[in-house]
């Protein structure tokens, strides 16, 4: 038998990493309720800005958290030109070609790290790499505790930008009807773009609370992806909220399934989980309608 | 005979099919290099495994992200049966395919029966395969990390070729035999009732189409033409672990050169295959001679490229560009 403790150690550790799946998940959950598509460039666009982070860090020496607010930005801008003026225009507006460019862009950027910084796993070293919080039983690792709340200030933020402002209100319209919300003068095209932008930059400051605990190496995004996409299906497509219960689900279940089947096999869980929600519930947990 | 006649003759759904089979058969006497022979194996292997690809997608309009799954299905029946069971490679051949047409039904069953399209089925799909991955990465039976070592044992009768140029000729005769099937459902009522799903569901089911059927009848055909590249895979190379049997490259590819080449069309996987594999190629040992030193993912950097330029400016593929070609030098004349 499992000590309760181990158990603990293991429940709270889930949902620390479940809390940083949710803020990547936010980004595809958002994206799929505004133009109703799956970007498949997600895990790449994410390695990407784990790389952007390392970069920083080692050629820069800029730390990490401080480089949310350059990275940030730089996200939005590639995130919203890569749906402009690539995605957009490539797709003649058939959902079935988004999916094959965004799969496209995801084995271009992927595979062009392999080609610049080669199949190598790094990491980056901080001072406060390894420092710990007590907190009652638990012993919990610093940066994953700035993690865990970096990703509900991003999702609160996030949710603030969506229900108040009207760049916001614009986004709820194209969700909601876009030829209604064109004929009312919204942009659709920018908003699209915008919706993008913001997915991509919430990348980018998952990619900054990541750095100083995880490794990165050209093909980590793929580990992200598939956990991502079962976080968005379980949460319901398109919903802030079910992403947020969706990833610390997921971040438990990995954790625990870890635990009890080992290593090699503790992914399944999650597999399974998708698998189950998208064949009896594809509305996902908290989702009203398909 | 008339110019008319001829045309028609080489334009007859079977006679192009026989003359792209005698030109391919010829290909070895050309291109006799050990490296070239070992190049034209593995386009017949993608080949294959595009043309299966091709039978859901390009005609039922079914986008799979995980044809890796029937892939791998068919290699590791045909390397399990004979080193687990010591079955005879001839006899492990239809097994293994007809495993990988029941992984197809089985996966279409749950995703089509639960009304899953579009990019909710690409995702299905990409997750079956991963959870392949993993189970075979994992499992003593399927050998786990470390994978399965098919004994070499050379032999016509074993299903292993000294000579590259046989394999190839052996493997040239699946992929022909994947085209004429591909013909022939393009000619069928099936066929139609497949187009008719993928031009519009809810069109055809009014029509009186069981569409779930057809697409539960596509899945497995194309499971099992995917599965019979995958058991080629495995005597090619006589060495298959999750990462390869499994892995994403393979649903990728077979879903790039059927794109690339031509979606829906019999001769397009084939053609989109030999452009891909050989870009490929040429773009390695180009940036090798230039830079001194293998650039790793260089040709998946272009795969994907040519992905999202196929699907910008010629989605009909090269055998779009090459039919409007076609169509502009005969109404010049």
């Amino acid at each position: 038998m499992l000590k309760a403790e181990i158990l603990l150690a293991a429940l709270a550790n889930g949902l620390l990493t479940g809390a940083v799946y949710a803020l990547i998940a936010l980004g595809l959950t958002l994206v799929y309720g505004v133009l109703h598509i799956i970007n498949f460039a997600h895990g790449a666009t994410l390695t990407a800005a784990m790389f952007a982070v390392y970069v920083a860090h080692q050629t820069f020496g800029i730390d990490p958290y401080l480089a949310i607010p350059l990275l940030a930005p730089l996200f939005f801008g590639l995130g919203y030109s890569l749906q402009r003026w690539v995605i957009g225009p490539a797709s003649h507006g058939d959902d079935g070609n988004i999916l094959l460019v965004t799969l496209g862009l995801s084995i271009v950027i992927e595979n062009a790290l392999l080609a610049v910084f080669r199949s190598d796993t790094r990491s980056i070293e901080v001072p406060y790499g390894f420092e710990v919080v007590e907190l009652g039983p638990l012993i919990l690792s610093l940066p994953k505790v700035i993690a865990f709340a970096g990703a509900f200030a991003v999702a609160g933020l996030l949710w603030l930008v969506i229900a108040r402002s009207d760049i916001g209100k614009a986004i709820r319209a194209v969700a909601k009807e876009k030829t209604g919300a064109a004929l009312c003068g919204i942009p659709v095209g920018h908003v699209y773009a915008v919706t993008f932008g913001i997915g991509a930059a919430c990348l980018a400051v998952a990619a900054c609370l990541l750095m100083p605990t995880f490794l990165v190496n050209p093909r980590i995004g793929n580990a992200f992806v598939l956990v991502a996409f079962t976080i968005v299906v379980l949460g319901g497509m398109g919903s802030i909220g079910g992403a947020l219960a969706g990833g610390l689900i997921i971040g438990v279940v990995e954790s625990l399934s870890g635990l009890y089947l080992g290593e090699s096999l503790g992914q399944i869980g999650i597999f399974l989980i998708f698998l189950v929600v998208l064949l009896f519930r594809p509305t996902g947990l908290f989702g009203a309608r398909a | 005979m008339t110019r008319l006649a001829i045309r028609r003759l080489a334009c007859g759904p079977w006679l192009s099919l026989a003359a792209a089979a005698l030109l391919l058969a010829v290909l070895p006497a050309l291109f006799a290099s050990s490296a070239a022979l070992n190049f034209l194996g593995f386009v017949m292997v993608i080949a294959l495994a595009a043309l299966g690809w091709n039978l859901l997608a390009g005609y039922g309009g079914q986008f799979s992200f995980g044809h890796a799954a029937f892939f791998g299905m068919g290699a590791y029946a045909m390397a399990l049966l004979q080193v687990r069971l010591g079955l005879n490679p001839w006899l492990a051949l239809p097994v293994a395919v007809a495993l990988g047409g029941l992984t197809g039904l089985a996966t279409g069953f749950l995703s089509f029966r639960a009304g899953l399209r579009g990019s909710y089925f690409a995702l299905v799909t990409l997750a079956f395969a991963e959870v392949f991955r993993i189970l075979a990465n994992a499992m003593a039976f399927t050998g786990g990390a470390a994978g399965v070592l098919v004994p070499l044992r050379i032999g016509a009768a074993q299903f292993q070729f000294a000579d590259k140029a046989t394999f190839y000729w052996v493997a040239l005769g699946f992929v022909i035999a994947a085209m004429a099937l591909t013909r022939l459902v393009e000619r069928s009522r099936f066929g139609a009732q497949l187009v008719a799903v993928r031009e519009n569901e809810e069109a055809a089911r009014a029509l009186g189409v069981d569409t779930v059927r057809v697409k539960l009848k596509a899945i497995t055909l194309s499971g099992a033409v995917t599965a019979a590249a995958g058991c080629l895979y495995a005597q090619k190379s006589l060495y298959l672990d999750a990462n390869i049997a499994f892995g994403p490259w393979i649903s990728v590819e077979a879903l790039l050169a059927p794109i690339i080449g031509g979606l829906g069309t019999v001769f397009g996987p084939l053609a989109g295959t030999f452009l891909l594999l050989g870009l490929g190629e040429g773009t390695k040992t180009l940036l090798a001679t230039l830079t001194g030193s293998a650039v790793p993912g260089a040709d998946l950097v272009l795969f994907g490229a040519l992905l999202i330029l196929a699907v910008a400016f010629a989605p009909r593929g090269i055998m779009g560009v090459v039919a409007g070609a076609a169509a502009r030098i005969g109404g010049a004349r």
